[in-house]
C-alpha cells in the first residue's frame, strides 16, 4: 500500500502540474468555495479541527411522514463517519439533501464552512456514491471515471492522469477499457468511488455502498475502504443500517432513528454508554429485565440494590449478554437466581439461555475458556450478577448506568455478602 | 426391452418434428415464396433491364420522394416521439393513462381514414386549409401532406419503443451525473441519451420501414402528380394498372429489399447493444 501514499487525492494542490502549481488550493470543483477555503486554511492553520460538514435542524416531510425531524450534527474534516439506523429513519433522505439531491424544507448544510442550503447539487462539490452504483453504463470505466473532470473541462492528458491514477489506487489498472457490465459487483463500486473521487470533492457521500454486495466481498471492500480512506483522508459520510459495518469501518457514528438524532460518538462509547434505550438495543445484544418484578436473592438483595434510589415501578435494566457474571455458587454479591435452560457453544463463545426468577429469558455469553471451568448443565440453579447495567424509566425517561463498582463496595459495607 | 425406450423416444418426437415441419413450410409458402417469386420477376429480364426500369424518371422521381418524405417524417418523429415518451413517463398531470392509451389510436385507424381526415382538415375547402392557401402554403395535394400523414401513421412508433426503457432507466445514473457537475442538459445528452439512443433507433427504423410502403392515406392527400407527389407505392400500383408489370416489380424490389436493410441492421444493433448491457 505504500505506493498510494504519493497520491494526491484530498483538496490538496497537484503537485507538478503547470496549470496548477502555481495555484495552492485549486481544484476541479467549481463554486465559489475556493476563495472562503484558503483563507480558512491560512486563517487557522488548524486543518484536522475543521468542520467539514454541518448539518443545523435538518427536516423534511413526505406528505404525513416526517422523515427528518430537526436534524443537527457535525463532521470534522478528514473523518469518516457512519449515519447508522433502521431502514425509515431518515438517514438516506440526510445524505441526499447534504448532496443537493433533494430540498429539505427547513435547515441547513455547511460543507467547508460555506453555506450550501440553496447552492445546486452541481456545485456543491461533494462525490456520491449510490448503493446500485449508478455507473453509465454505455461509458468505459476510463470514461465514467474521467466524466466529472470532462463536464468541468479539464484538458485531456491531465484527465488521463488522473483517472490512471485512480485505477491504480482501485486496483482494477487493467480494467480501464470494460464497460460496467463486464465488471463484478465490488468492481462496479470501487469504480463508482474513483468517479466520485475524480474531481476531488470536498466531502464524500456514500449510500449505503456495500447494501448490493454479497456478505464475501462486503467484507472486503468495507475493509479496503477503511484503509483507502486512512489514505486518503477525504472527508467521507456514509449511510448504513448495518451496525457491524458501522463499527468496522467509522471514526464517529451518528445513530438515527424516527428522523432524530440519538447520540452521535466513537463506536465503542456508542456500545459502551448507550443514550438511550433504542441505541443501547440496536448497536448489539441486549437483555432487557423489568427491575420490580424479578426474584431477589436468597437474603433480600438483588442487585437492583445497587440503585441509589428503590427502582420505579416500569424501571428496566438494561445488560449485554457478556456483562453478566454466572456462578454456581452465591460468592458475596447481590444475584439473581436463574435456571440454566440451553447452553450454545458458538466458537469463541458459548451462549447461555437462562431463565431469571421468577419467569424472564436472559441471555448471556461467556468466553470459551470461562465457561469450560464452569462446566454447567441444564437444568442447573445459577446465580446471575451484572457487572455494568443501565436503568431505564419510562416515566423519567432517564438512561442512566449504575456504577456498579462504588455500589458493590457500597452493599459490602452494609454487609449484603454471605 | 432396449428397444422401447426408442420406441418412445421416436412417438415424441413426431408431433414436434411435424409441428416444426408445418411453421416452417407456413413460414415459406406465405411470406418467403412471393418474395422471392417478386424479386425473381423483377431481375429476371437482367441486370441493364433493372436499372433502367429503376432510373426511369417517373419511377426514380416516386422513389425518391418517398425516401426524402419517410426520412423528414423520422427526423420529425424521433424528436416528438422521444419527447412524447419522456412526458409520459417523467411526469405526473391528470389525464396521463388516458393519453397513454391513445397514443395507440393512428395504428387503429384505417390509413385511408387518416388521409380523409387530413383533408378535412387542412384541405382547400376547410378553413385552415384555406388561411394556410393564403399564406402560400399548400398542404393537401402536396409534399407537406405526404409528410403529415406519414407523421400520423406511424406517431406510436417511437413513443412506444422509447418509454420502457426510460421507465427502467435508473434515476441515479442522472443523479450522479449532476452530482459530477453536469446540469439537466449535458446529464440528458451525455448519460440519458445513449442509453435511449438504440431505442429511439429502433422506433425510428421501424417507422421508415412502414413509411415507405404507405398507401392509403398519402394517396388521399398527396394529389398523385407524376413527378411531384407521387410516391413509390402509388407508382407501383399505377404501372400495373396500366400495364407496366417490369417497371413495378423492379421498383416494389427496390422498397422490399430497403425494408429488409433496415430490419437487418436493425437486428445487428440491438445485438450488439445486448452483449454491453448485459449483466
Amino acid at each position: 500500500m505504500s505506493e498510494l501514499r504519493d497520491l494526491d487525492l484530498g483538496a490538496r494542490p497537484a503537485q507538478g502540474h503547470p496549470r496548477l502549481a502555481s495555484r495552492p488550493s485549486l481544484s476541479y470543483h467549481r463554486g465559489t468555495w475556493l476563495a472562503p477555503r484558503r483563507e480558512a486554511a491560512a486563517g487557522t492553520g488548524d486543518e484536522e479541527k475543521a468542520v467539514a460538514i454541518e448539518v443545523r435542524g435538518l427536516s423534511k416531510k413526505y406528505g404525513a411522514f416526517q422523515a427528518v425531524d430537526g436534524v443537527s450534527f457535525e463532521v470534522q474534516a478528514g473523518q469518516l463517519v457512519a449515519l447508522l439506523g433502521p431502514s425509515g429513519s431518515g438517514k438516506s433522505t440526510i445524505l441526499r439533501t447534504i448532496a443537493g439531491l433533494e430540498t429539505a424544507d427547513s435547515g441547513s448544510v455547511m460543507l467547508t464552512g460555506e453555506d450550501a442550503t440553496a447552492l445546486p447539487v452541481q456545485q456543491r462539490g461533494v462525490g456520491f456514491v449510490f448503493q446500485h452504483y449508478a455507473l453509465f453504463r454505455h461509458m468505459t470505466v476510463r470514461d465514467n471515471i474521467g466524466f466529472g473532470l470532462k463536464i468541468r473541462k479539464v484538458p485531456k492528458d491531465e484527465i488521463r492522469r488522473r483517472v490512471d491514477e485512480l485505477l491504480d489506487l482501485i486496483q482494477l489498472g487493467g480494467y480501464a477499457n470494460r464497460y460496467p457490465s463486464q465488471l463484478s459487483g465490488g468492481q462496479r463500486q470501487r469504480v463508482a468511488l474513483a468517479r466520485a473521487l475524480a474531481p476531488r470533492p470536498k466531502v464524500l457521500l456514500l449510500d449505503e455502498p456495500f447494501g448490493a454486495l454479497d456478505a464475501k466481498v462486503r467484507d472486503e471492500l468495507r475493509t479496503w475502504l477503511r484503509r483507502l480512506h486512512d489514505e486518503v483522508h477525504v472527508t467521507s459520510l456514509f449511510v448504513t443500517h448495518d451496525q457491524r459495518e458501522a463499527f468496522e469501518v467509522s471514526d464517529q457514528i451518528v445513530v438515527l432513528a424516527d428522523g432524530k438524532v440519538q447520540q452521535i460518538g466513537p463506536p465503542q462509547a456508542l456500545y459502551e454508554r448507550p443514550a438511550n434505550p433504542f441505541v443501547a438495543g440496536f448497536l448489539g445484544a441486549i437483555n432487557v429485565l423489568p427491575l420490580r418484578s424479578l426474584k431477589a436473592g436468597s437474603i433480600g438483595r438483588g442487585p437492583e440494590t445497587w440503585l441509589d434510589q428503590p427502582p420505579a415501578d416500569h424501571a428496566e435494566a438494561y445488560v449485554r449478554p457478556h456483562d453478566l457474571d454466572v456462578f454456581a455458587e452465591r460468592d458475596g454479591k447481590p444475584y439473581w437466581p436463574a435456571r440454566v435452560e440451553r447452553i450454545t457453544p458458538l466458537g469463541s463463545v458459548v451462549r447461555l439461555d437462562l431463565r431469571i426468577a421468577p419467569d424472564h429469558p436472559l441471555h448471556i455469553e461467556l468466553p470459551r475458556n470461562r465457561s469450560l471451568g464452569v462446566g454447567f448443565a441444564p437444568g442447573d440453579e445459577v446465580y446471575v450478577s451484572p457487572r455494568h447495567l443501565n436503568v431505564y424509566d419510562r416515566a423519567q425517561n432517564s438512561f442512566q448506568p449504575v456504577d456498579v463498582h462504588r455500589a458493590m463496595g457500597l452493599a459490602l459495607q452494609e454487609g449484603a455478602g454471605i | 426391452m432396449a428397444v422401447v425406450p426408442a420406441t418412445l423416444a421416436r412417438r415424441a418426437m413426431q408431433p414436434a418434428a411435424a409441428l416444426r415441419g408445418a411453421s416452417l413450410a407456413y413460414l415459406g409458402v406465405m411470406v418467403v415464396v412471393p418474395m422471392l417469386a417478386m424479386t425473381w420477376q423483377a431481375v429476371e429480364p437482367g441486370p441493364r433491364a433493372f436499372w433502367a426500369a429503376v432510373s426511369e424518371p417517373y419511377a426514380w422521381h416516386a422513389l425518391k420522394l418517398t425516401f426524402v418524405t419517410a426520412f423528414i417524417m423520422v427526423l420529425v418523429g424521433a424528436v416528438t416521439g422521444t419527447a412524447t415518451a419522456w412526458v409520459l413517463v417523467r411526469y405526473e398531470f391528470p389525464g396521463r393513462n388516458l393519453v397513454n392509451a391513445l397514443i395507440d389510436l393512428p395504428f387503429a385507424v384505417p390509413t385511408v381514414v387518416t388521409g380523409v381526415m387530413l383533408v378535412a382538415l387542412y384541405g382547400p375547402e376547410s378553413v385552415v386549409g384555406a388561411i394556410a392557401g393564403k399564406a402560400g402554403w399548400k398542404v393537401i395535394y402536396d409534399q407537406p401532406g405526404i409528410i403529415l400523414a406519414l407523421l400520423f401513421v406511424t406517431y406510436p412508433f417511437v413513443i412506444r419503443s422509447v418509454q420502457p426503457v426510460l421507465l427502467s432507466l435508473d434515476r441515479a445514473e442522472e443523479e450522479a451525473a449532476a452530482t459530477l457537475g453536469a446540469g439537466p442538459f449535458t446529464t440528458f445528452l451525455r448519460v440519458t441519451l445513449p442509453t435511449l439512443w438504440p431505442s429511439i433507433l429502433t422506433g425510428s427504423a421501424l417507422s421508415f420501414s412502414r413509411a415507405l410502403g404507405e398507401y392509403g392515406s398519402v394517396v388521399m392527400v398527396a394529389g398523385n402528380q407524376p413527378l411531384l407527389t407521387k410516391t413509390a407505392p402509388i407508382y407501383v400500383f399505377g404501372e400495373i394498372e396500366s400495364g407496366n408489370r417490369h417497371g413495378a416489380l423492379a421498383v416494389s424490389a427496390v422498397l422490399l429489399a430497403s425494408s429488409l436493410l433496415i430490419l437487418v441492421v436493425l437486428n445487428a444493433l440491438q445485438r450488439r447493444g445486448e452483449v454491453r448491457d448485459a449483466s
